[in-house]
């Protein structure tokens, strides 16, 4: 066998393994190998029985989930791989309605014994909850789709890839940003492919294919004389797309303000490495900052984040509702502000739209976790609250009769609830470049990067960081600033926003692991916009603030 | 089935060695059935359950790697994992860090399994939900809250002769109630190795009381106070705190190499400096009866008593164990649990020996600002208080803090009497100079 060959094998997870044995040279069972990677019918077949089952021992609904998960990490600093760790996981959840109330049960024990008596554990726990409910489970009427199947649009799959190739794109950017003048890096490459079929009594057969990746480093300079350390963080984006992600290409980068050069949707991740320690070394030199209010020109790599926790986690409407008082918080966004039907979430310029459809989005997907195709809605429109994220057992409460397709559970042994679909902040249709926006700016920072945020269990109160922080005068960036973070209220936050660029610097920030929910769970989610400027925002020091 | 014996463990393990070829070869496998019940405006949101078998192998070739896990058990999958681990193992570049893996080991007798969690059953929990929800159906009060038990078991072993095994449970209940006019918010937390010691009744009161307390805060404005950090502001719930952010900072190889507190200009670490007050002592013990843990590393090494500070003087860092071989130390492996040694006072006794101090029951959302001085920014939560001569005055708007552990450390005054938290024993404690920075409206 060529080398190659042999290379594209091993990076596959063992739950993956569909070519034949011999190439293995060694004989495996063809009923194993089935049981490993069942075809659809066998799918389909599997999950029928679970839902028999459900409803056998008295479930009014049932929806079941039988899905592979597989994961690759790489991991490396300086010239050494600290780990390559394949992962596969297979499993079945089973969720039920029976007395009226929620039951959830999952095993991975996949066989037809297996799903029998994870479904009779599902009707038991939601029959053993039925006393301490107040009002039935109601689901909004979702038409049955019969077969379908949805595929992440990727060209090259990771997971195909030699992991000697992977190794040496990482060793390519460790080795560049030493030869900079790097004192550490650590690097690492994420891919993810979920292979999830879902099922319910709905008459719903949903096979997808997704696929995600993320591509980081963090590079540290040390300065021994000082005792002091700077670290500049990779600006990539995690992205639902394939291994062609990574091959950097001229036509996705953009020459950005400040000799920077930022990405769209193809990633340079060697060429961001010898930048980041031009930036890490930079820093060392860099003017702490004087607190006071500044005009903040965000880039994409860092305004992202800041949809994500101030947009994003508050229109969520479980917390809207308390379901999140627990852990993640409530909501400033109540619903008596959202019928006002004139709740002035941001300026007029602020249009956020919320959707499951955006292509390379990490959100983005052909059917949720409810069998609800993906779609597009407004969450903000023209600074407006017009409505929220939902899924099909909440909708009604907003007198909307269709789910937003929000169900989403991280893995087969999760239980699926509400999650943030892909937000993002629409761009300007005017023609406008980052460089003409600063160019305006009197007094300001341009941030870039994702650094240290915070905000509070209702979303009112943050206070965000970056990587990068340029200073602006007088239309001009006069060098780096240090110790920078902004704090402000969401709504007074959002209502100085007054400028966004055009679709020409509108590019996705992702978040591959966001965290929520009871037990916790991981959900990736993106951000699209284009730079966009705000005024007056209060700028603290961080050094000097406590 | 997910929860396997010793013997059980052994068969799988020898299955996998039996297999493979490498010239080394871990194993590690985790079973568990971990169940829950969520809760929120006074009835149950979900509720399930979980069973799952993984298994890792980790191969390695002179001294390259690889790591494959799966959950399917079976002869035919495990060989083909065996193979998968050491065709990625003879592929990748040399770790020049590996270490030969550990021999045997002896590894203390556990006490972190009850009988009494793994047979928890489903009418079990809805029975401890309901012990919250109907005080607060009866109070007017949005109840919730969160319940989760697991029992589990983790075995390791290796192809030089190491083998350890242990069965564990845990339990913790949480609850955050809340006044129906959404003024008021409090919370409450117990964490266990036995569920039968679980009060959800006691614990939804506590909230209860919080947030009725808390229901008409008044504002002060943000600046430097005396403050009592409840166990749950100290080190938070399964999220970023003081005590992880400090915990997380006693890396040995950071310290050297300069990109940490701990680490000296020019190189070198402060261990064997005072660096806090008299009143910190922060050790690790597996065997604590309150907090009893794991009594081995998951590379095997064995957990014993550490103490990292003492009397405000840094004792110990951890290492990995190629950092230790190079600096010729002890390789002292990451704790199992966390033990901030306290006195005897109570938090009532606290606060009737208080004054000018603000209680903080709960924080939140803690983010590090700087790596260096281990500043973080974060919220507090579910219950702020001003403390006059001795008694809870009024409730306090909720602030942003930002705030070092190394500060918190320093300035303690008092630190009262440890209480389980997570896998940790926590005290409340009183310092001073604690920076709020700005007012949140967050309730």
């Amino acid at each position: 066998m060529k080398r190659a060959d042999f290379l594209r094998m091993t990076s596959m997870g063992v739950g993956a393994l569909m070519m034949p044995d011999l190439l293995w040279g060694n004989a495996v069972d063809p009923a194993q190998f089935l049981e490993q990677a069942p075809d659809k019918a066998t799918k389909k077949a599997l999950a029928d029985a679970a839902l028999a089952a459900a409803r056998a021992k008295g479930a009014t609904y049932a929806d079941v989930r039988i899905s592979r998960y597989l994961q690759q990490n790489i991991a490396t600093r300086e010239a050494k791989v600290q780990s390559i760790a394949n992962n596969a996981s297979y499993g079945v959840g089973i969720r039920v309605i029976a007395a009226g109330s929620w039951g959830f049960a999952a095993t991975n024990n996949v066989t037809k014994e297996g799903i029998a008596q994870c479904a009779a554990q599902a009707v038991a726990i939601a029959k053993a909850n039925a006393s301490l409910r107040t009002e039935p489970v109601y689901l909004v009427p979702q038409k049955g789709l019969g077969e379908k199947e949805w595929k992440t649009p990727i060209e090259k799959n990771p997971f195909e890839v030699p992991v000697a190739d992977k190794v040496a794109l990482l060793m390519e950017v460790n080795n560049a940003a030493m030869k900079e003048g790097a004192s550490f890096i650590t690097s690492n490459l994420s891919f993810v492919n979920e292979q999830k079929y879902y099922a319910s009594t709905d008459g719903t057969y949903v096979a997808q294919d997704i696929h995600r990746l993320n591509p980081v480093f963090s590079v540290t300079v040390v300065d021994r004389q000082t005792g002091k350390f700077k670290t500049r963080d990779s600006l990539s984006a995690p992205m639902g797309r394939g291994w062609e992600y990574l091959e950097g290409t001229a036509s996705e980068k953009l020459q950005g303000p400040a000799g920077l050069t930022l990405y769209r949707n193809k990633y340079d991740m060697v060429e961001d490495a010898v930048q980041a320690t031009r930036h890490a070394k930079e820093k060392h030199k860099a003017k702490s900052v004087a607190p006071g209010k500044y005009d903040l020109v965000l880039d994409p790599t860092h305004l992202g984040l800041t949809i994500h926790e101030s947009i994003g986690h508050p229109l969520e409407l479980d917390r809207v509702l308390g379901y999140e008082a627990n852990y993640a918080g409530t909501s400033f966004a109540t619903l008596d502000k959202w019928k006002s039907g004139n709740f002035k979430f941001g300026s007029d310029v602020v249009n956020v739209v919320a959707d499951r459809t955006q292509p390379y989005l990490l959100n983005t997907i052909g059917f949720d976790d409810d069998g609800v195709p993906a779609k597009e809605w407004d969450l903000i429109r023209k600074g407006i609250l017009v409505n929220y994220q939902a899924t099909r057992d909440q909708v009604h409460l907003l007198g909307q009769k269709e789910s937003h397709g929000c169900s989403h559970a991280d893995s087969w042994g999760s239980v699926q609830f509400q999650r943030m679909p892909n937000v993002s902040l629409r761009p300007s249709k005017e023609k406008l470049s980052p460089a003409e926006m600063i160019r305006n700016v009197e007094k300001g920072i341009y941030i870039l990067g994702r650094g240290s945020y915070s905000i509070d269990q209702q979303r009112y109160n943050f206070q965000f960081g970056g990587q990068l922080f340029f200073e602006i005068i007088n239309g001009e960036i006069k060098g780096m600033l240090e110790d920078v973070a902004y704090q402000s209220n969401t709504q007074e936050f959002w209502n100085a926003c007054v400028q966004t660029c055009d679709a020409g610097d509108y590019r996705s920030f992702g978040t591959f692991n966001d965290g929520k929910g009871q037990p916790g769970q991981a959900s990736a989610v993106s951000h699209g916009c284009a730079t966009t400027r705000f005024n007056g925002v209060n700028v603290i020091n961080t050094q000097a603030s406590a | 089935m997910q929860l396997l014996t010793e013997q059980e463990a052994k068969k799988i393990i020898d299955t996998v060695l039996a297999h493979a070829t490498a010239d080394e070869t871990s194993v590690a496998i985790n079973g568990s059935r971990t169940g829950n019940i969520r809760f929120a405006q006074n009835m149950v949101t979900t509720s399930g359950e979980r069973e799952n078998l993984t298994l890792t192998i980790t191969t390695y070739f002179g001294k390259r790697s690889g790591s494959v896990t799966i959950n399917e058990l079976n002869d035919a999958a495990i060989k083909s994992a065996v193979q998968q681990a050491e065709e990625v193992a003879r592929l990748a570049p040399e770790n020049s860090e590996h270490l030969p893996l550990l021999g045997p080991q002896q590894y203390a007798k556990a006490a972190n399994y009850s009988e009494k969690t793994a047979a928890i059953t489903p009418a079990f929990r809805a029975a401890l939900a309901g012990a919250s929800i109907r005080p607060c159906r009866e109070a007017k009060v949005d109840g919730s809250g969160y319940l989760e038990d697991t029992t589990g078991f983790i075995a390791i072993s290796n192809s030089r002769g190491l083998f350890g095994y242990n069965k564990a449970t845990s339990i913790e209940l949480t609850t955050t109630v809340r006044t129906a006019d959404g003024r008021g918010s409090g919370f409450a937390v117990q964490s266990f190795t036995d569920a039968s010691k679980v009060d959800s009744k006691a614990a939804t009161t506590l909230a209860m009381q919080k947030a009725k307390a808390s229901a008409s805060a008044i504002e002060l404005p943000p600046g430097k106070y005396t403050v009592i950090l409840e166990p749950a502001a100290l080190a938070g719930n399964g999220d970023s705190s003081f005590l992880s952010n400090f915990m997380g900072a006693l890396d040995a190889r950071n310290a050297d190499e300069g990109r940490s507190f701990f680490g000296n200009k020019g190189g070198g670490n402060k261990v064997g400096e005072k660096l806090f007050s008299d009143l910190l002592t922060i050790y690790s013990d597996p065997a604590h009866p309150e907090v009893p843990a794991m009594p081995f590393a998951p590379d095997g090494r064995p957990q014993e008593k550490v103490m990292w500070v003492e009397k405000g003087v840094l004792k110990n860092l951890v290492y990995s164990r190629f950092w230790a071989d190079k600096q010729g130390v002890k390789a002292m492996p990451a704790p199992g649990n966390i033990i901030v040694a306290g006195g005897t006072k109570s938090l009532e006794e606290m606060i009737r020996e208080s004054d000018n101090t603000i209680l903080v029951t709960r924080t939140w959302y803690m983010r590090p600002l700087n790596q260096q001085s281990l500043l973080v920014t974060g919220l507090t939560r579910d219950g702020v208080f001003f403390i006059e001569k001795g008694k809870i005055k009024h409730a306090v708007k909720n602030f942003r803090f930002n705030e070092s552990p190394l500060q918190i450390f320093r300035n303690l005054e008092v630190v009262g009497r440890p209480v389980r938290i997570g896998n940790n024993l926590v005290p409340p404690v009183k310092t001073r100079d604690f920076n709020f920075s700005s007012l949140s409206d967050a309730v």
